[in-house]
């Protein structure tokens, strides 16, 4: 027995404009300092004017959101009383949104008890809209969020498939003009999503069309995207909608050994943003898997039309053909090309074999990888060495 | 000769394949917290079984006469026939609370923080020949 869930989606071109038709009286809007800058939270304000709806604006969201964020942002939305809360940005606007949509539904509650398992009764107060601006971490797509505890320095992973997000506006107007470097970053996540979800021991019927199509769209319009911007809004409205099917695809299966890797070496590296470091790991993973006969590299790579007799040639095509792709859109393959130095990566290696061995993602994966094997992974992302083990 | 499910023995046994295992005791080295594993049995009354674990080494096991007398750290509830699945590797241990079908009292985070060594707790428990009728 597993479970699906997503928000109700609006996506293409003018997707916004759904905003007009909303019932509702006042809206809280989250997000950073650089979207406020854009002009973006006024085309939402806008909208939101043409439904009757009021609405005020949080803009202090910072990469890493913190608890100490969420818990401003809800009591601000204690004084306003909004009936819906709009998370605008990247993944951490949206995130730090609905922590305080949660906080702000139950004041008194300690965020470390959100989970699966724990019945919160949301929506008594208001309902939550994501409109991502990036495409992306797919964080508009599930409920997962990670805040930072800046007091008791520590992470918090929190979630409830009843903070899934009731709506989710998917409209490419958001992205534009998103810079190219960010927009390679965050798109070649969107692959790693697809790619893991695809092939952990999470997947399921429901989420495997999505997987596979969610890896077409970016094979096809990422390099379209980073390469003609604005110019080519049929690829940034593929991306975005890519990002968003994958992110239906995180929360519904799962990541896996890329991520924990990325995670672990994130943490150390940290001029290396999510999506540059996690699918850096991807095709090492691909190989690591596919060496012990596990993964279902084969419809993947019919999927995409790639060499695809068996499991190892199907592997090995996915593996380069996503190094391909990665070199296309000016992403490093290696961590000593993305600029770590060998004494970094020698001091950090402990550290991150640690915490990629007890990772959750680390067990989600086809094959889970021994202690020393992660060691050779890590080693063989340093230098581009293949994964012949 | 298989140990019955839920009893003293068989927990016991268990304990036993814990402390022996060096995947577990890896796994759970940083583990601190204590279980009730409630096995629900229908019109009979449930049987409680505690374990004691500790940074890698399970310290105590028995199966539980009054519930009452113990306030362990967490408790991981479910009919017979799931706890089967979920030992006999049909359903991920994580999933499995995650879906509800194990029903878990206790800090989530810090469970979901641990799936080795939940996986290597489940791997022990299948070395436990154990009689489910």
């Amino acid at each position: 027995m597993w479970f699906f869930k997503c928000p109700e989606f609006y996506f293409g071109p003018d997707a916004l404009s759904h905003l007009e038709t909303l019932q509702g009286q006042r809206a809280f809007i989250v997000t950073d300092a650089n979207i406020a800058q854009l002009g973006y939270v006024e085309t939402v304000q806008e909208r939101l004017t043409t439904a009757g709806i009021e609405s005020r604006v949080f803009a202090e969201v910072e990469p890493d959101p913190s608890l100490q964020t969420a818990r401003r942002g809800a009591a601000a939305m204690l004084d306003y009383q909004p009936d819906w809360i709009i998370g605008l940005g990247g993944g951490s606007s949206m995130d730090a949104a609905e922590a305080m949509w949660i906080l702000y539904e139950h004041p008194g509650l300690d965020p470390a008890s959100i989970s699966p398992v724990v019945d919160l009764g949301l929506r008594q107060k208001a309902r939550f809209i994501t409109i991502p601006t990036t495409a992306g971490t797919g964080s508009e797509a599930n409920y997962a969020v990670i805040l930072t505890d800046t007091e008791e320095q520590r992470k918090l992973t929190l979630g409830t498939r009843e903070a899934t997000p009731d709506l989710a506006i998917v409209d490419p107007y958001f992205t534009l003009n998103l810079p190219r470097q960010i927009t390679a970053d965050t798109g070649i996540d969107v692959l790693t999503h697809a790619i893991e979800a695809y092939t952990c021991t999470w997947r399921n019927d429901f989420t495997d069309g999505l997987c596979l199509q969610a890896a077409r769209l970016v094979f096809t319009y990422l390099p379209r995207a980073v390469a003609h911007g604005a110019a080519d809004e049929e690829a940034r409205e593929k991306m975005a909608n890519a990002a968003s099917i994958a992110g239906i695809t995180l929360g519904n299966s799962s990541v896996a050994l890329a991520h924990a890797l990325g995670h672990s070496a994130g943490a150390h590296f940290k001029q290396l943003p999510h999506g540059r470091i996690t699918a850096l790991f991807l095709p090492y993973t691909i190989e690591f898997n596919a060496n012990n006969g596990d993964g279902r590299y084969q419809d993947i790579a019919h999927a995409l039309h790639l060499p695809a007799e068996d499991e190892q040639t199907a592997a090995d095509s996915v593996a380069q053909a996503v190094r391909n792709l990665m070199r296309a859109i000016g992403l490093p393959l290696t961590l000593q090309e993305a600029g770590v130095s060998a004494a970094e990566f020698e001091a950090a290696l402990p550290p991150m074999v640690a915490k990629t061995d007890i990772d959750a993602n680390t067990m989600m994966s086809s094959r889970i990888p021994e202690t020393e094997e992660i060691e050779k992974l890590l080693r063989c992302a340093y230098t581009g060495a293949p994964v012949d083990f | 000769m298989a140990i019955p499910f839920a009893t003293d023995e068989w927990i016991k046994a268990l304990q036993a394949e814990l402390n022996n295992s060096d995947a577990y005791n890896k796994a759970a080295a940083t583990w601190e917290g204590d279980f009730y594993f409630i096995v629900e049995r229908g019109a009979d009354a449930n049987a409680y079984l505690y374990l004691d674990l500790w940074h890698g080494k399970a310290r105590d096991a028995y199966a539980v006469i009054e519930p009452q007398s113990l306030s362990p750290a967490f408790e991981l509830s479910a009919p017979v026939d799931i706890w089967q699945k979920v030992l006999g590797k049909k359903i991920d241990p994580i999933r499995g609370i995650m879906t509800r079908q194990l029903k878990l009292k206790g800090n989530m985070m810090k469970v979901m923080k641990a799936p080795k060594a939940a996986i290597e707790m489940v791997n022990c428990a299948t070395m436990v020949p154990t009689d489910w009728a």
